[in-house]
């Protein structure tokens, strides 16, 4: 399993967000989500526009076997969606953190996320 | 052993099963259900017969045979009769090969039916010119309610209304009234040749009848852009058949289609199974209800089909499922698929058009008949006849010559011609139409309408016998000329179905190739034990399959008057009382055609109990964690808000959770939906305290009866607390799997709930509400399967099945148990009759995982245990009564050697990705292949059992099937 990137944010639903605090942060899951998924088989995101809620359900993953919602990890409105990712949903499991990515959002308040050493803190108890 | 059928179906006999007694420390005489089973549900034996043996049964089922009087029938309205061709007839539906196989979740052994289904998804696209078909569905009314809730979804619950049309099915309009009312959304008439009213415009879907119940054709280009206008989805129920010469719904812009595949080969049979069908347009695929098949390929990159999309289903997102649906329809998906094989798109049409011009020489001679007229404008194969005043004079003269017509009204007679149609029955209709002919009898008044159960036929057919009925399928209708159809701008043009399949497979011994090249991939019960958990594989014995094929049963329609059905409907009293004395209830319906639809029917009975008494707020369904997904499902869609129930660490319902949950959920509980035993395969001690607290909290109790077969004849439901259950006949009461269907649901309850039971707008229910199935009574042609293996078994036979069930899982506890810990026991250490093999400390070490081991299985001749339900990591297995101890054994040792390569692997001699384990299962071309670098030899990878012995060996026809390949490409049909 790959490590845990020190520059991202994290929440308990293995979401990671990049830049927080900026105007478009990229939102991924984990590659310990990811690798508890499985195989990937499609995504399905909110729409550029959408407003979002932290913690609130947003889309869905699925991979052969199970089927995972997506919770934003900050609130905002939706600026991107990984169009790759639509149509090559495997790059959730092969990249994660780089060309798996899923969506931005211009964030409208701080949210509470965790730092890179929480996070694995949280994997490694066995979350 | 008296020597009786029992000992036919029993695996274990006296001798053996005192070997398995002994194994588990029980003395000779000793009965394992005193020790296993808790004594407060101990039930008196119950008040069956003895046994009959074959030959009496098949006597007694001749005699309700000649009870019955199918007639001719010309009813139609989604029903027609058809000719099976033999080589269909005997290749797929009266073999074992391809009837008792299981649902195709192995998809390395189950290719053969995977491709039949492939043709059926390919056959279904061609005809309704839409990307995508699933394979399959329950009946053309669910099918219909699946469109519905399909067009919910897709509005987000925006517009909870459907608009539907005038002319549809009765049937159809019944079972769309039951499913929408508790999803809260609202039926709305619906004149696709009039203006939309504004009730229409907010609809999240149109439904048209596609030909109407009238036999009225419309364009539906034009209905399909009004339609989109509005921002609704165009649904179609449209007659395959038809589809054949008319333009395709897909083409003219509707966004899915349904229907019913009967009339490709399955006999009417009083009202099913039949295999039902949906269409979608492509990107409304993940909307798409049921089972799916799609191509893959294996480990040597091989093509290969397996089930796709499955996160859609139940058993994964339960109550956010797209459907409650499990068990389809799929022996009667192959047959039809078969059926459009052996005809091809010539041969379809070829059937339609003559089918048609008999509608239509009928209408011209009709139009002839003084003080008759006939509908005008475009038609297929249904007239609708107005002969004022006169209606039921003319079906009843109708029936004096062996024909069966439905008088809709005082004024109108309608009527369908089919494959079948022969020139006498023209003849026949048009003279019961004569103003001479009804004056011959007037007080001969009965028809379809009206018909009361057990009044006598006021015209018993002279020389219409079960023989003659037959040899109409046997032998071809005379021919007619018929001339090309022309429909015209609603004809059809241009090619389909030009895939080789279709054109390949024309003479019968092609057929009959065909057919055993297809089963021969195939792993069914003619091969070995399938031990699927919560499945109840056992036998079903040739003498109970007797009667399916019999014509007085096959060619009854379901909305004949009931005295034409007299001996089906004797059948299914006599079965109806054997379930209530097994069960301790007192009503039952035999309506729901699989047990996702007796879950519903009864969870929907509770509904309405609830409501009935001014507690329309007890809309809570509590679920213990371990429940099937379909629970869930069915949940949802009879309307309630599903709270799950934690489960202890001994895996029973958490009575601590329990009372929280009501506490939490105080006054708004509904129902508390439990499977016993417990879907652990554990006798649970305290589930008379668990139905007294959800009781005690005002909730009705459902006990969920997939269980069933650990109880038959020892305990009641409807006596420890139970109010309502479904039973699956396709499980305990010996009705095969079919490969994925039919079942059979019944829904039995206590007396309270019974008025809330199905009712339906034919068939003479007490009730004609409430129906969740297109037929009054389901699938009634299996029955006599049921029927016959209680009439077999007898009181002695079926309590000694269940203490066989019972002895052949705990024998086989025992026996794993020293390898793989069961999780889960009872009372005493016992399991009831499943027992769960808990694998996951054996994956942590070994890195073998359950799927390994369930493709190593393949190798040893064996199908896997049910997989990581009802816990992850888990296999869940049940041997059922029918099993020898030298199969149980069998199937032990390949266990044990599985269990023995692991720690091969977990020791380092093989890396795992390069053991036979993770390379299962084997086919035979990678076996054979030049190079050989693997680190064990061909001869182990083979079969670990085998000694080398190979000649008897069943052979997997692919390599272990990449899942994700397909689902990420997902490719739903034939190339054409």
């Amino acid at each position: 399993m790959s490590s845990t990137p020190a520059d991202l944010f994290f929440t308990p639903d293995h979401e990671w967000v990049a830049d927080p605090g900026g105007p478009r942060a990229r939102v991924g899951v984990t590659a310990f989500a990811a690798e508890a998924l499985g195989d990937v088989v499609f995504v399905s995101l909110p729409a550029v526009g959408d407003h979002v809620d932290a913690g609130g359900e947003c889309g869905e993953i699925e991979s052969t076997k199970s089927v995972s919602p997506l919770y934003a990890p900050v609130a905002g409105e939706v600026t991107a969606v990984n169009e790759a990712v639509l149509n090559a949903p495997e790059l959730v499991n092969e990249e994660p953190f780089g060309a798996g990515w899923l969506f931005e959002v211009a964030p409208t308040a701080a949210a509470d996320l965790l730092d890179a050493a929480a996070y694995a803190a949280l994997t490694e108890a066995g979350a | 052993m008296a020597g009786g059928f029992a000992d036919r179906h029993l695996g274990l006999d006296a001798r053996s099963g005192a070997q398995a007694r002994r194994a588990l420390g029980l003395g000779p005489d000793e009965r394992i259900m005193e020790r296993a089973l808790p004594a407060d549900l101990r039930a008196a034996p119950p008040p069956l017969g003895p046994p009959l043996t074959e030959d009496q049964t098949l006597s007694r089922l001749a005699e309700l045979a000649s009870m019955n009087n199918p007639g001719r029938s010309l009813i139609g309205l989604g029903y027609y009769r058809t000719l099976t061709p033999a080589v269909i007839r005997r290749g797929v539906l009266e073999n074992p090969s391809w009837h008792t196989a299981y649902t195709p979740y192995q998809p390395e052994i189950s290719q053969g039916r995977l491709e039949a289904l492939f043709v059926f998804q390919t056959m279904i696209s061609e005809l309704t010119g839409l990307e995508v078909a699933n394979a399959s569905l329950l009946d053309e009314a669910s099918a219909a309610a699946e469109a519905m809730t399909l067009c919910h979804r897709v509005s987000r619950g925006s517009r909870p209304r459907l608009a539907v049309d005038v002319d549809v099915f009765p049937q159809v309009r019944a079972v769309l009234e039951t499913r929408a009312e508790p999803l809260g959304i609202e039926l709305v008439d619906f004149d696709p040749l009039a203006a939309d009213p504004a009730a229409v415009r907010g609809a999240a879907g149109r439904y048209v009848q596609y030909q109407g119940a009238s036999g009225r054709l419309v364009e539906l280009g034009p209905l399909a852009e009004l339609a989109h206008q509005a921002g609704a989805l165009l649904a179609v129920g449209a007659d395959p058949l038809m589809l054949a010469l008319v333009r395709p719904p897909g083409a003219d812009g509707a966004d899915l289609v349904v229907g019913s595949t009967q009339r490709f080969g399955t006999p009417m049979g009083f009202g099913g199974p039949h295999a039902a069908y949906m269409a979608v347009r492509q990107d409304l695929v993940r909307q798409l209800p049921g089972r799916l098949v799609a191509l893959s390929r294996d480990a040597h990159g091989a093509p290969a089909l397996r089930l796709a999309l499955v996160t859609r289903e139940q058993h994964i997102r339960r109550d956010k499922a797209t459907s409650n649906v499990c068990t389809a329809q799929v022996l009667l998906a192959v047959m039809a698929a078969m059926y459009a094989v052996w005809h091809g798109p010539d041969g379809l049409a070829r059937i339609a058009r003559r089918v048609h011009a008999g509608a239509e020489s009928l209408r011209q001679a009709l139009s002839r008949v003084e003080g008759v007229e006939v509908q005008g404008g475009r038609l297929f194969d249904t007239l609708t006849v107005r002969a004022p005043g006169r209606a039921r004079a003319v079906v009843a003269a109708a029936a004096r010559g062996g024909l069966r017509l439905w008088a809709r009204d005082r004024d109108t007679v309608c009527l369908s011609t089919d494959e079948a149609t022969t020139d006498q029955d023209l003849a026949d209709v048009v003279a019961a139409f004569q103003p001479s002919a009804a004056a011959e009898r007037p007080d001969a008044p009965d028809a379809v309408v009206g018909a009361q159960p057990g009044r006598p036929d006021p015209a018993p057919d002279e020389g219409v016998t079960a023989e003659s009925a037959v040899s109409a399928a046997g032998a071809a209708p005379e021919p007619w000329d018929a001339p090309e159809a022309d429909f015209g701008p609603l004809t059809r043009a241009g090619e389909f179905m030009t895939q080789a399949v279709f054109h390949r497979h024309r003479t019968e011994l092609a057929m009959t190739r065909y057919l055993k090249s297809l089963a021969d991939k195939d792993y069914a019960m003619d091969r070995g034990m399938i031990p699927l958990g919560s499945c109840t594989m056992k036998l079903s014995a040739a003498t109970e399959l007797a009667g399916l094929t019999w014509p007085a049963f096959a060619d009854l329609h379901p909305f004949q008057p009931l005295a034409d059905a007299a001996g089906s409907l004797q059948l299914m009293a006599e079965l109806n009382a054997a379930l209530l004395d097994l069960t301790g209830y007192d009503a039952i319906s035999l309506q729901p055609n699989a047990g996702s639809q007796g879950e519903l029917a009864g969870l929907l009975a509770i509904r309405r109990y609830h409501r009935q008494r001014g507690e329309a707020e007890r809309t809570v369904c509590l679920i213990p964690t371990s429940a099937h997904g379909t629970n869930a499902a069915s949940a949802a869609l009879a309307g309630y808000r599903v709270a799950p129930v934690a489960v202890d660490p001994a895996g029973n319902v958490s009575l601590a959770d329990l009372e929280a949950k009501l506490a939490e959920h105080q006054g708004q509980v509904g129902a508390l939906m439990l499977t016993y035993p417990s879907t652990h395969g554990v006798y649970e001690a305290a589930v008379r305290q668990i139905c007294a607290a959800a009781h005690e909290a005002g909730a009705q109790v459902y006990i969920d009866g997939a269980n069933f077969n650990a109880l038959v004849g020892w305990a009641k439901a409807g006596h420890f607390g139970g109010d309502v259950s479904h039973l699956n006949l396709h499980k305990t009461f010996a009705i095969p799997h079919g490969g994925g269907g039919p079942g059979v649901g019944p829904v039995a309850c206590r007396r309270h709930l019974a008025p809330y039971l199905p009712g339906h707008p034919f068939g003479g229910l007490d009730s004609k509400v409430g129906a969740v199935s297109a037929a009054p009574h389901g699938s009634a042609l299996v029955l006599s399967i049921s029927w016959a293996y209680v009439k077999l078994m007898g009181a002695s036979g079926l309590t000694a099945a269940t203490e066989g069930a019972v002895l052949a899982a705990n024998y086989l506890a025992r026996r794993l148990g020293a390898t793989f810990p069961v999780l889960y026991r009872g009372p005493g250490g016992f399991v009831a009759h499943e027992c769960l093999l808990d694998l996951r400390e054996f994956t942590k070490r070994t890195g073998v995982t359950v799927e390994d081991v369930a493709k190593r299985l393949m190798d040893c001749g064996f199908h896997a245990p049910t997989m990581s339900f009802p816990v992850a990591g888990s296999l869940m297995v049940e041997p059922t009564e029918s099993e020898s101890l030298e199969e149980l054994d069998r199937f032990s040792a390949a266990m044990e050697a599985i269990a023995a390569e692991a720690e091969r692997v977990a020791a380092g001699e093989w890396p795992l990705a390069d053991s036979p384990l993770r390379r299962a299962p084997h086919t035979a071309s990678a076996l054979l292949a030049q190079d050989w670098s693997l680190p064990y030899s061909r001869a182990l990878g083979a079969d670990p059992t085998a000694g080398g012995r190979l000649d008897t060996k069943y052979w997997p026809p692919v390599g272990r099937v990449d899942a994700s390949y397909g689902d990420r490409h997902l490719v739903t049909k034939l190339a054409s």
